[in-house]
């Protein structure tokens, strides 16, 4: 009785806390509407969970952050394309290799567009991709350990944003440069731009096993700029369509010579006639370099491996299997209904949202309904494959999603709102402001055949005076939309981390049962494990040292060491013999120049020191593990270059494997 | 000294107030009963907290011991050594002192064990460091108990 009265005067509370900011707060009044009742959809009790994970990119920060919705709650920032020191993500000797490329170790990225896997076009929770922009690459990370496990680099492609989205079975993963570059890439002058530049859209397979990534193959597309896709589902699985503007091949002053045509196109991409092809032997093997990263989790370890070819094709050489849709100005966004009937294309610069049919699609390239050809690629009659168009929703459309209930949504960048709208009809329902200048929103899969239509998160680029100020550089944020009545109610605004460009979601479930809880020691293959206590030693070969040590609550075995000398190289291989839940151990030396290792139970990652002067140094345990945390910690003695000072090591004065 | 008493109270509520799990229960009465935990339970018969009610000793069985010590020595020998205090007790002689169904409770549920068994709560009341879960399966800590019957007190 008692915690309930409790959590209702919580409630209260909250909900006072809630209306008073809106008085007092707001500039436009906007959240005079905010009603105690929306606290209490957002608020999930103390040791309560969240209904829905939400994977949000982190833009320019690289990473990718898992909050729960419909609290709006950071959980965890999983390092992908940007080093984490916290982690030591690209700090430790293990996940350095992650982040090769061909043009060597890169320490950052521009993660934009995570997707969850799919089967039968349902969120099937496996994996979740993303796709680094400016270094063009795929990761992927595994939701049972959170985890990025493996990246692959995409070669002939630059700014990689119309990626990295699924195809209804992960059957792949496709990445389509924004970008045209030259073909092969070679010195040339810029001007000479128009037909030989090249956009190469890529097909990634993923192992239905594994989920291992295979770059299939990549299809040279003539040198527009391929913003956005996303793939058919349903009847149209097996295609897949991007939205392309600088149809006018322009290389300079973009913003004006980019936006001349009437329209730009949705490219439309038979990729089932192209896979059979490639599988028949077709397409040319190029030369080519690219980097593919593997984190394989029975060795704790990545490996890097550079590939030397992959396989191009030429729109020409399959004829039928890819045609242009004429979309109005500048198309951003590329979006398909839950059914696979509505291709949606909001042109950045237009006056309406255009929506082509499928099925009038095929009809069209079935009795030839062509307004003549790009590059030999036939372009579709525009009114021959409309379906309809929302007119007047807004300025700057960008993005849809879908609730499964015959409403799209879509964000307007440049009037800041999400307009709510039904397929078919094409009339807007409903229309509710974002603050500021909404980019991509998400429905828990929204982009799926099957959505979870309860709430809807907006992601804004701009958030000026919603929170408190913090010098120039101010949070990014997301607010959170209950669309289950026929209005939109705004329920939360939370901060991001970088920027929130889109995000993915899915109900709790659906991962809660497969979260890993620790590694096995017993499966633990790493080089330098050691399993127990009585294996830890010291060994030097040379001038590096290896020292293969264990932790566990709260001592390191072995924790006084002797024999290193000056211009040594110490590589420190920590092995967490913990096997419960939430243990894990820290480590950093004073002087190394790395990060701190945070080592999981039953995990081994490894950094290296070198001593640059003698004396005898400590270490310790970062990661505050139990009672005795602060008496985990350990000494290691540094004698000059060429001293006769032998390699010992103890742990409580005796030789570490004592009985 | 007091400050020593305080920081075991410190200890103790702050442990059962992360019990596992997140359970939901009032966890605010700890320190008062701290006085009158006289063990009155005869460790012989206390056969604590968890999954293990029953266990039928027979002969001893060299074969499973000799597997149980295997098993010792990569999960636990970090923490035990058999014939001294280390960060946890000495267990040599453990079978003589704990009822099997304690021990293996104790190696299988240590979070409950510690938090609600008198005995076991006194023991980290001594050693501060928690005795780990190892995520052993019954069988192995079966395997482990068959290696305590062989190790004597000295
Ligand atoms: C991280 C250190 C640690 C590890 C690993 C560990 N223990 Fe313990 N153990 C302790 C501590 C400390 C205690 C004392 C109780 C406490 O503080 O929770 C203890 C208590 C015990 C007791 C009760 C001793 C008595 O005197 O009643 C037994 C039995 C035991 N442990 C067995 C094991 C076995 C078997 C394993 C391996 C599966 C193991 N322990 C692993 C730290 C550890
Ligand atoms: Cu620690």
């Amino acid at each position: 009785m008692k915690t309930i009265l409790k959590s209702l005067l919580a409630i209260t509370v909250l909900s006072v806390v809630f209306t008073s900011c809106g008085n007092g707060g707001s500039k436009k009044g906007a959240q005079g509407a905010l009603s105690g009742s929306a606290a209490e959809k957002v608020y999930v009790a103390p040791g309560e969970h969240d209904e829905f994970y939400a994977f949000v990119s982190g833009g320019f920060s690289g990473q990718l952050a898992v909050y729960g919705l419909p609290s709006g709650r950071l959980f965890k920032v999983i390092p992908v394309f940007s080093v984490d020191a916290e982690k030591a993500y690209g700090f430790n000797e293990e996940t350095k290799p992650m982040l090769n490329t061909s043009h060597g170790f890169i320490p950052w990225d521009d993660s934009h567009h995570p997707d969850i896997s799919q089967t039968a076009g349902e969120l099937d929770g496996r994996w979740v991709f993303i796709n680094g922009n400016n270094t063009p690459r795929i990761a992927k990370i595994d939701l049972t350990t959170f985890e990025t496990t493996e990246i692959i680099e995409i070669p002939n492609s630059a700014g990689n944003h119309s990626s990295s989205f699924v195809t209804e079975n992960t059957e792949y993963v496709v990445a389509g440069t924004r970008f045209s570059v030259p073909y092969p890439q070679r010195d040339m002058p810029i001007e000479e731009y128009k037909g030989n530049f090249k956009g190469a859209l890529s097909f990634i397979s993923v192992d239905p096993e594994d989920g291992a990534m295979d770059l299939k193959f990549q299809i040279m597309m003539p040198g527009f700029n391929y913003d956005l896709s996303h793939p058919g589902r349903g009847k149209s699985h097996g295609w897949f369509f991007f939205t392309t503007y600088n149809t006018e091949e322009a290389n300079s002053l973009l913003e004006v010579n980019a936006s001349q045509n009437d329209k730009d196109f949705i490219a439309a991409i038979n990729w089932k006639k192209i896979e059979e092809y490639v599988n028949n032997g077709g397409g040319t093997k190029a030369p080519t370099r690219y980097a593919h990263n593997v984190y394989n989790e029975t060795t704790h370890t990545a490996t890097s491996t550079i590939k030397e070819e992959v396989v191009v094709v030429d729109p020409s050489e399959v004829p039928g299997a890819i045609y242009f849709l004429p979309t109005p100005k500048s198309p951003h966004g590329c979006d398909v209904d839950p059914s696979g009937e509505y291709i949606i294309g909001s042109g950045k610069l237009a006056a309406e949202l255009t929506a082509h049919s499928f099925t009038k699609m095929l009809a069209a390239i079935e009795g030839e309904k062509f307004d003549g050809e790009a590059y030999g690629i036939p372009i579709l009659k525009y009114d021959e494959i409309l379906a309809g168009a929302v007119k007047q929703p807004g300025l700057g459309p960008l993005h849809t999603e879908f609730d499964g209930q015959g409403n799209a949504y879509t964000t307007f960048f440049i009037s800041s709102e999400v307009v709510k709208w039904k397929l078919g009809t094409w009339e807007v329902v409903d229309r509710k402001p974002t603050y500021y200048s909404v980019g991509h929103l998400m429905i828990p899969g929204g982009n799926s055949r099957k959505p979870f239509g309860k709430y809807v998160l907006a992601m804004n680029k701009i958030t000026k005076d919603r929170y408190l100020p913090t010098g120039p550089e101010v949070t990014q944020s997301a607010q959170l939309y209950d669309i289950t009545g026929e209005k939109m109610e705004l329920l939360l605004d939370f901060p991001t981390i970088g920027e929130p460009h889109y995000a993915a979601g899915c109900p709790a479930d659906l991962l809660k049962p497969n979260s890993k809880k620790i590694f096995k020691l017993e499966e633990n293959e790493h080089e330098y494990a050691v399993k127990s206590e009585a294996e830890a030693k010291v060994v030097r070969d040379g001038n590096e040292v290896h020292i293969y040590m264990t932790m566990i609550r709260s001592h390191f075995a072995p924790d006084n060491i002797e024999g290193i000398q000056v211009g040594d190289k110490v590589y420190f291989h920590v092995t967490n013999l913990e096997q419960d839940y939430d243990v894990p151990h820290g480590i950093s030396m004073i002087g190394a120049n790395t990060s701190e290792l945070l080592i999981m139970p039953g995990q081994t990652e490894t950094f290296v020191w070198e001593p640059k002067q003698v004396g005898v140094w400590p270490f310790y345990c970062t990661d505050f593990c139990s009672a005795l945390h602060q008496e985990m910690q350990g000494y290691v003695r540094v004698s000059p270059k060429g001293s006769s000072v032998p390699i010992t090591y103890t742990l409580d004065g005796d030789a570490v494997d004592a009985e | 000294m007091k400050l020593k008493v305080l920081v075991v109270a410190l200890v103790v509520a702050m442990v059962s107030s992360c019990g596992s799990d997140g359970k939901k229960s009032d966890k605010k009465a700890a320190p008062k009963e701290e006085k009158k935990e006289v063990v009155e339970v005869d460790p012989m018969k206390d056969k604590g907290i968890g999954p293990i009610t029953s266990v039928t000793l027979t002969e001893i069985d060299q074969a499973m011991a000799d597997k149980g010590k295997a098993v010792f020595s990569a999960k636990c020998s970090a923490c035990h050594k058999m014939s001294k205090r280390f960060v946890g007790p000495a267990l040599a002689g453990i079978t003589e002192r704990r009822t099997p169904e304690w021990i293996m409770n104790m190696i299988l549920n240590p979070e409950e064990m510690v938090e609600k068994n008198p005995i076991a709560k006194k023991l980290l009341a001594e050693y501060l460091s928690p005795m780990a879960n190892q995520s052993l399966t019954e069988e192995e800590a079966r395997l482990i108990l068959e290696y305590f019957r062989t190790v004597k007190e000295k």
